[in-house]
């Protein structure tokens, strides 16, 4: 490896000679054992939750209470315990699941879809009024969701929006961090002769933002995309303060409803435990193999803010 | 979808524009004053509804009182304008000034060990002696995906006695740990949080250590800096922005702190109904139905979060311009 490699590989090499340098000759072997055993020590705290799940819901309620937490029961029943999630309250569950998937993944497509269109103008056109429209949402990032959560519960239950889908949908489309990643990355990556030369072959803006830009950005919208899906899977509140009818909930909040019957009914603890198992198990599985995307937007973003 | 049909109008009439269009750039001509706006007018619209009418309304709603006449209001209710009474209220309530402090007291220690871990984490992770950085990475970023309602269920019987292995472990040698008792529950929320958070916050790190060019840690070595020296001469400069963001981030949401205590207090007596602000508020609103307390409340929490989150940028920038 050269110092003339890609930038990452040239601070490896220099930071390699730097600790080979200034130690004695076995040191980069035993630094290097020691950073891994530390890394490792840390990976084994975050997996420790899950793997308590994963093994908890293998188990009959009695081997819950009774059992090691972290060694298996006497008897391995987690197929019918999940049968049990699933069928439990006329299959509600899969309501559940179907409910946070249409709000996480359709409020996702179109929060970046206009947070992208927001954005592309604002770093493509002048016009009276952008800093303001800018500084505007850019304060909307510090206002806590949760302070205008009780609020737009009582604006929505005037206008007869609270308990519908679009309690939750509604505000889940707006994510004033898209906006700014979105401006920052068309910026960027959107050069204005490419604009220009659309417009001159007669393209209408539209044409010329749905063509180019969303293309251009689309590293920037991938990561627009996932960051606003996971935070709507992971509310709570906002459902929590609209939704009054179970058939609407997502799945945060049904295992909510089902840890509070817990005290009356001990077989809830296992539908409980079951249910969080499953519903780790499709944003844990994104997160691992969408992980690098994480990253390209969000260098866009860290590098100018 | 919106997006487009609604920029249409904007669009429609240079459509139909001869293509013999005149090369200066469009968006100087009057008619296209309003293109931005078509791109921009649906995420407006939204934002307003979304985040400026509810502050407006809880602002309203909180400098006003109902009145009702009669034993249950059937002689009529009438609004009268309250002044600062319901936020004389809600700061009379013990309850919630205790809870004020307890977040404050939260954020003190919890941010700072949490930001830490993630620098740490992001600083190892980027440095040429860790083994296998993407799979750690990965690992490390994955209890991002699993929301907050659900981490605090698994943490939950992970604290309980009775169900937890880890009080079971620490029995073994000789402790008995109350993981929910009054003063541990607080640092057993912060755990959660911890968790949840350090992976997300080292990404954001680690995104902008990759930005550092190779040349610096050349003229580091040259110097004879160690890792350690090139990690706090070089490094924590210029991932400062980073750590400035990250910081804000978990100030505001140290604030609104609600859905992890509320399903530990299901665990335990030790978490009250008015624990955190966002739960006090909350427990205004739909166990008194008192809604002007409640907006009086929400109203503290986002001040708090904004003078909090200035408060540290200023005394960022007041020690940048000292340098």
């Amino acid at each position: 490896m050269t110092t003339t490699d890609v930038r990452k590989g040239g601070a490896a090499s220099a930071r390699r000679r730097t600790t080979g340098r200034g130690t004695a000759t076995g040191a980069p072997t035993r630094s290097r054992i020691l950073v891994t055993a530390i890394l490792a020590v840390a990976a084994v705290y975050f997996l420790v939750p899950v793997y308590w799940v994963f093994v908890a819901a293998t188990k009959t309620t009695s081997d819950l209470f009774d059992s090691f937490g972290f060694g298996p029961g006497e008897e391995f029943v987690l197929f019918s315990n999940i049968g049990e999630v699933l069928t439990h309250n006329g299959g509600i569950f899969w309501r559940w699941t179907l409910n946070s998937l249409v709000y996480s993944v359709f409020g996702a497509l179109l929060a970046t879809l206009l947070a992208a269109a927001a954005g592309y103008a604002l770093a493509k056109y002048r016009f009276r009024g952008r800093e303001l429209v800018f500084g505007m949402v850019l304060g909307g990032v510090l206002v806590p969701a949760a302070a205008t959560a009780l609020p737009l519960y009582l604006l929505f239950s005037q206008i007869g929006l609270a308990n519908t889908y679009w309690a939750v949908l509604l505000p889940s489309l707006i994510s004033p961090f898209g906006l700014y990643l979105c401006r920052i990355y068309a910026d960027a990556s959107v050069p204005d002769s490419i604009v220009e030369s659309a417009r001159l072959e007669g393209a209408g803006e539209g044409r010329v933002f749905l063509t180019l830009g969303l293309r251009m950005m689309a590293p920037a919208l991938v990561t627009v995309f996932l960051f606003q899906m996971v935070g709507i899977w992971n509310n709570y509140f906002l459902p929590l303060v609209m939704l009054a009818d179970e058939d609407l909930y997502p799945i945060t909040l049904g295992l909510v409803t089902w840890q509070s019957y817990q005290g009356r009914d001990i077989e809830m603890y296992m539908r409980v435990v079951t249910g969080s198992m499953l519903s780790v198990i499709p944003l844990v599985i994104a997160i691992i193999v969408l992980q690098r995307y994480w990253r390209g937007g969000m260098t866009a973003g860290a590098v100018k803010g | 979808m919106t997006a487009t049909a609604r920029s249409a109008p904007g669009t429609g009439p240079r459509n139909g524009a001869p293509v013999t269009a005149p090369a200066r750039p469009r968006r100087r001509l009057r008619s296209g004053a309003l293109v931005p706006w078509g791109f921009v007018g649906p995420f407006l619209a939204l934002f307003v509804l979304c985040f400026v009418l509810p502050i407006l309304y809880a602002v309203y709603q909180s400098l006003i009182q109902v009145r009702r006449h009669g034993l249950f209001g059937e002689e009529g209710r009438e609004t009268v304008f309250a002044g600062f009474a319901n936020y004389a209220r809600a700061l009379g309530q013990e309850t919630f000034v205790d809870s004020i402090g307890r977040v404050l007291l939260f954020g003190v220690v919890q941010v700072p060990v949490m930001l830490g871990l993630a620098l740490v984490l992001a600083l190892l992770l980027e440095s040429a002696s860790a083994k296998w950085p993407g799979f750690f990475r990965a690992l490390y970023f994955m209890p991002y995906g699993v929301p907050g309602v659900v981490a605090s269920l698994l943490w939950g019987f992970l604290y309980v006695p009775g169900l937890s292995p880890i009080v079971d472990v620490a029995g073994t040698v000789g402790l008995e740990p109350d993981l929910l008792g009054p003063d541990a529950v607080l640092w057993s929320i912060a755990n959660i949080i911890t968790w949840l958070f350090v992976g997300y916050n080292m990404l954001i790190l680690v995104a902008q250590l990759k930005t550092i060019p190779g040349e610096l840690y050349e003229s580091a070595r040259i110097d004879g800096a160690g890792p350690i020296q090139t990690a706090w001469h070089v490094q924590l400069p210029l991932i400062r922005p980073a750590l400035v963001l990250t910081t804000i981030f978990s100030i505001i949401g140290t604030l609104q702190l609600f859905a992890e205590p509320q399903i530990l207090a299901a665990f335990t007596v030790n978490i009250d109904s008015a624990y955190t602000p966002n739960m006090a508020a909350y427990n205004s609103a739909f166990t008194d139905n008192d809604y002007n307390v409640a907006a009086a409340q929400s109203v503290i929490v986002a001040l708090t979060a904004f003078v909090l989150s200035f408060g540290f940028l200023w005394l960022v920038n007041r020690k940048d311009r000292q340098r």
